[in-house]
């Protein structure tokens, strides 16, 4: 319920016009204009190697995960300026660690909202998050194979905040960390979702974080969400 | 015995025997920083939740070898260190290692096992060490391991204090410099376990620069400790340009020194290369700073793939890099000019020449590795090649110096007492001491 109020403020502010009607969601694509750089395979150990299926395709860095039609996977997108108090959701976000890579490689989530990280693999990891923003802790925690889930909490906005494993220095995780609750990270096909958006005006934003880092500064554009949602598309554009 | 002491070749060649580990050290610490895997174990001082001494070698993967093998390696160091101090002493070493050592380690290592198990089994002296503040210590997983280990120590040294050497203490300065690597070899893995309890770079950055001052004290002690230092006999016809050279290396000592600096403030940066080549960099050799050329030079990484995955750089690194470069370029040139008039400063054919010889090429070999480790995109082994000839070249520069003090000084003292040219040399040198000339074997 005071979810639902947060919202209504929310829309109360940017719609102008709002109506306190239930949201809608903001769905779209994100395409790669531009053909990214090869990806370089990942040096894994004998014991991460023997996490991964026989005649597997070795993993490779994940820096432009792009699908046969030029769907981006892996963008941060989420609506600018928005303000007012949010309770965080209670449902943690999953990190897991599987054949030695973090997965998700994007995540996002909420200010005050858990992220729990798991162990599938048999081997141990160390859990450590490199912050950039004063306010949120660093921390660096053993992880035993199959051991109990470590949590992380974050209360202050950050971009693209580095989880990286130390013990296997190719693993990294990337964790955007949001005042609201609208934001979405891009999937497989480059298509995303921002639920429950109240009515109004907006700002929306797309980061990747290769082609728009190390500022973050991605491309954005002014939405009008109505009753039934609305479509924001993004072309990000590397060959410039 | 001259003022000097005397030769005892077993400890100058354990003298000889702790560099070369502290120099195996430094490439440890080096390769942990070139992999970023400084921490791969969160916990200090024991390793994942296991006393380090009884971490099992099937767990030693990925970072954790590294990271693990360089704690190790730290604690042999500080081990000999000790050793090396208590050598120093001669023959009352021995009865301080039997009395006092031993029995504290061994009384340690009992007081572990003790508060473990009573901690553990009665309530009411589990309440009275709460109470003292020591539950926590008391019921630590590994405080078994710990009175093992401390007990095991206490009977090593009370052994080796049974049978230690019956020889006279080395004189005054090599006791003072022991004493002072024990103390800095402590503060080295203090710091080291803060950096990782902390997370703080900086605190690495200090970490490496105590490493090298510490290689280049042990360096000293093992030439106090050399037969040539305590024979003054050798020191055969230096002349008085020596003690300019001795200036002058002094000074590249100390650039060297101020260049190890920037080179660990630029590698615990973890960003990798601040320039894309070497001698140029997007066509310049002095690279750019400006807030154009950084964004330009960070999209350009964004648009390589490496899984190492470094930060952007930042005008920071830049300008690390831009005085990393100058400095070099400045040793470079000073190296240059003493080897090519060595033979003006030295006497013709004179060891030392020769072994400023060997320091120039030390000198030549850093430079080329400096490049190779721009060449190889920072490759882990060429950086830490880099970082053990920069340890070298500081070492060599530093004892270079102090050798031409020495031998300028015993030019002085020549051309005061020529008609009893070395033997009354040795002589001054004795009186001085208020001591006879003796030889010890």
């Amino acid at each position: 319920m005071k979810k639902m109020n947060a919202q209504f403020l929310a829309g109360l502010v940017f719609g102008g016009a709002a109506v306190g009607a239930l949201g809608g969601d903001i769905t779209g694509k994100i395409t790669l204009k531009g053909t990214p750089p090869d990806e370089m395979v990942l040096p894994l150990d004998a014991m991460c190697s023997q996490t991964r299926k026989a005649g597997e395709t070795p993993p490779t860095t994940r820096f432009y995960v792009v699908d046969a039609n030029g769907g981006l996977a892996d963008v941060f997108v989420s609506l600018k300026s928005v303000s007012g108090t949010f309770e965080p959701p209670e449902t943690p976000v999953i990190l897991d660690q599987v054949g030695c890579e973090y997965v998700p490689y994007v995540l996002a989530v909420q200010t005050g909202q858990k992220i729990a990280v798991k162990n599938s693999d048999p081997v141990f990891h160390n859990v450590h998050p490199t912050p950039r923003v004063e306010g949120n802790p660093e921390s660096n925690k053993a992880q035993l194979p199959n051991g109990k889930d470590l949590h992380f909490v974050f209360s202050q906005p950050e971009k693209f905040l580095r989880f990286k494993c130390d013990v296997h220095r190719w693993m990294f995780a990337y964790v955007n960390v949001v005042a609201h609750p609208f934001f979405a990270v891009s999937g497989e096909d480059g298509s995303y979702t921002i639920k429950n958006v109240p009515p109004g005006e907006y700002e929306i934003e797309a980061i990747h974080r290769k082609a728009h880092g190390p500022k973050y500064v991605g491309v954005s554009k002014k939405i009008t969400v109505g009753t039934d949602g609305a479509t924001a598309d993004f072309v990000v554009d590397i060959t410039q | 015995m001259n003022g000097e002491g005397v030769y005892n070749p077993r400890f100058y060649w354990f003298a000889v025997f702790t560099a070369a580990a502290t120099l195996v050290l430094i490439g440890s610490g080096g390769i942990v920083t070139s992999k970023g895997v400084g921490m791969a174990v969160p916990d200090w001082p024991n390793t994942y939740g296991y006393n380090m001494f009884f971490f099992p070698f099937s767990q030693w993967i990925g970072g954790v070898f590294w990271e693990h093998s360089h704690r190790l390696t730290g604690a042999g160091v500080g081990l000999l260190t000790v050793l090396l101090a208590v050598w120093s002493f001669g023959r009352s070493g021995g009865r301080f290692l039997c009395r006092i050592l031993a029995p504290l380690l061994g009384l340690g290592g009992v007081l572990c096992f003790v508060l473990h198990y009573i901690a553990k089994s009665s309530a009411s002296i589990a309440a009275l060490l709460e109470m003292v503040g020591l539950l926590y210590f008391a019921l630590a997983e590994t405080r078994a391991q710990d009175g093992i280990l401390l007990m095991a120590l206490g009977a090593i040294f009370w052994i080796g204090g049974l049978y230690w050497p019956r020889c006279p203490a080395a004189p005054r300065r090599i006791r003072c410099l022991a004493g002072i690597a024990v103390a800095v070899v402590i503060s080295q893995g203090v710091l080291g376990g803060l950096r990782v309890r902390l997370m703080q770079d900086e605190i690495g950055i200090v970490h490496a620069a105590l490493a090298h001052l510490f290689f280049v004290l042990i360096a000293v002690v093992a030439l106090f400790a050399s037969r040539w230092w305590v024979n003054r006999k050798s020191h055969a016809a230096p002349t008085l340009k020596t003690q300019a050279a001795g200036w002058m290396l002094a000074a590249v000592a100390s650039v060297i020194f101020g260049q190890l600096l920037l080179g660990a403030g630029m590698r615990h940066q973890h960003a990798g290369l601040p320039v894309s080549g070497f001698p140029l960099s997007e066509g310049r050799f002095w690279p750019l700073a400006d807030e154009a050329s950084v964004k330009a030079a960070n999209v350009a990484r964004n648009r390589m793939a490496d899984y190492r995955d470094f930060p952007a750089i930042t005008r920071g690194h830049i300008l690390l890099y831009r005085g990393h470069l100058v400095l070099a370029l400045t040793i470079f040139a000073t190296a240059s000019l003493l080897f090519f008039f060595r033979r003006g400063v030295f006497p013709k054919d004179h060891w030392l020449a020769n072994l400023l010889a060997v320091w120039f090429l030390f000198i030549c070999v850093q430079a080329l590795l400096g490049a190779a480790t721009v060449w190889s995109n920072k490759a882990a082994d060429i950086a830490t090649l880099h970082v053990v000839f920069g340890a070298l070249a500081l070492a060599l520069a530093s004892l270079l110096s102090m050798i031409s003090f020495r031998l300028a000084n015993a030019a002085r003292q020549l051309a005061v007492e020529p008609a009893g040219s070395l033997s009354g040399l040795a002589e001054v040198a004795g009186r001085r001491a208020g001591m006879a000339h003796s030889r010890f074997s």
